[in-house]
């Protein structure tokens, strides 16, 4: 359960498994998250997410890993994100781990089919700011909403074009970050566009 | 600080991004990454615009072999090449090279290679035609901030 991890843990902070196979989407995800004062750990596919929660063949994986909430890309190669969802809720370690599912379309039965499976919800992507924020209040508060409920087929909300435009009070904490999608390791920190003659 | 030189080359800033959303270059997404950049990650949305041109150079290119030969064509490549590129422009908020993917994508269901090619060609003209456009709009707030002065917020209400 999030909060109870939360309280014996060191850190505060909510540790967020995102998981999306491109590149520019888990550098924002990333930045969204941290900016909400998450720590964040980005994975390019769903193979690499169960290896990182130690779910693949049998490993153990880290004994002390703490994961508050898994956010993942729906249409990935290999393992969708749906898949992963239903290997997450299958696993007794790690399935109250809340997962959160993002996608680019907006089809119904895809959002039905992934609520039913036991995902908390269903982002529309891009993904915005708000956003970030709803999904981090929702598991703060510890799913009190599913207490007493079977699995709602249904999420909170899913419109993506609401005129959302209260200003995100973005705090710069420094929060922690690991990255370990052997993909990622490309970019220094400081890199900025170069200026090409065009 | 002059006050002055800051004043104008804010207004400049501030006239030039503005026409960038009227052109539709840019759309609400763009304004939400200008909204995770701060004084802790500040170069947040270049980093994140370079990495989307990187993509769109090379999906491109990958995309340009698959269609390349006219009797053995791979609309699959060709279709996840498209759905990669709509998916970084939308999160970046790239506007106008999303659209273009959206035509794309319409030609690729239906399997037109000219279509394709065609499309293929607007989409890399777009995504360079942005980078240009936004590479004057950074040096534009480098030269706010070497004036010591400080990037406007601007809002497309």
């Amino acid at each position: 359960m999030a909060l109870k991890d939360l309280s014996s843990s060191s850190s505060s902070e909510l540790h967020v498994l995102a998981v999306d196979d491109s590149f520019v989407d888990r550098k924002v995800i990333e930045r969204l998250l941290k900016i909400s004062a998450c720590k964040v750990t980005t994975v390019e596919s769903g193979t690499r997410a169960l290896q990182y929660l130690g779910l693949d063949k049998g490993s153990s994986g880290l004994k002390d890993l703490k994961v508050n909430l898994i956010v993942t890309d729906y249409s990935m190669p290999g393992l969708t994100g749906y898949e992963l969802l239903k290997k997450i809720k299958e696993s007794s370690a790690f399935r109250e781990i809340p997962v959160v599912i993002m996608s680019s379309e907006n089809i119904q039965p895809r959002i039905e089919q992934c609520m039913v499976e036991g995902a908390e919800d269903f982002l529309l992507k891009p993904v915005k700011l708000a956003d970030v924020k709803r999904i981090k209040e929702l598991i703060m508060r510890g799913g009190e909403a599913k207490e007493g409920l079977t699995k709602s087929p249904s999420p909170k909300r899913i419109l993506q074009n609401d005129i959302d435009s209260s200003p995100s009070s973005s705090s710069s904490l420094i929060s922690s970050s690991q990255d370990v999608s052997s993909l990622d390791d490309d970019t220094p920190s400081s890199k900025r566009m170069k200026l090409e003659p065009s | 600080m002059n006050t002055i030189v800051v004043g104008q080359l804010q207004r400049q800033f501030q006239d030039y991004i503005v026409s960038l959303y009227q052109q539709g270059y840019l759309d609400n997404q763009f304004t939400e990454l200008r909204k995770l950049q701060d004084e802790g990650s500040p170069d947040f949305v270049a980093e994140v615009v370079s990495l989307f041109f990187d993509d769109c150079a090379k999906v491109i290119n990958d995309m340009s072999t698959s269609l390349e030969r006219p009797d053995h064509v791979d609309f699959k490549q060709v279709d996840s090449g498209v759905h990669q590129l709509k998916g970084s422009s939308s999160s970046v908020g790239a506007r106008r090279v999303k659209n273009v993917c959206i035509a794309f994508k319409e030609c690729c269901d239906v399997q037109n290679r000219e279509g394709c090619l065609r499309c293929l060609q607007q989409v890399d003209y777009e995504y360079k035609m942005l980078k240009t456009k936004l590479q004057d709009l950074f040096n534009l707030e480098q030269q706010i901030l070497q004036a010591g002065g400080t990037i406007p917020q601007v809002s497309m209400n």
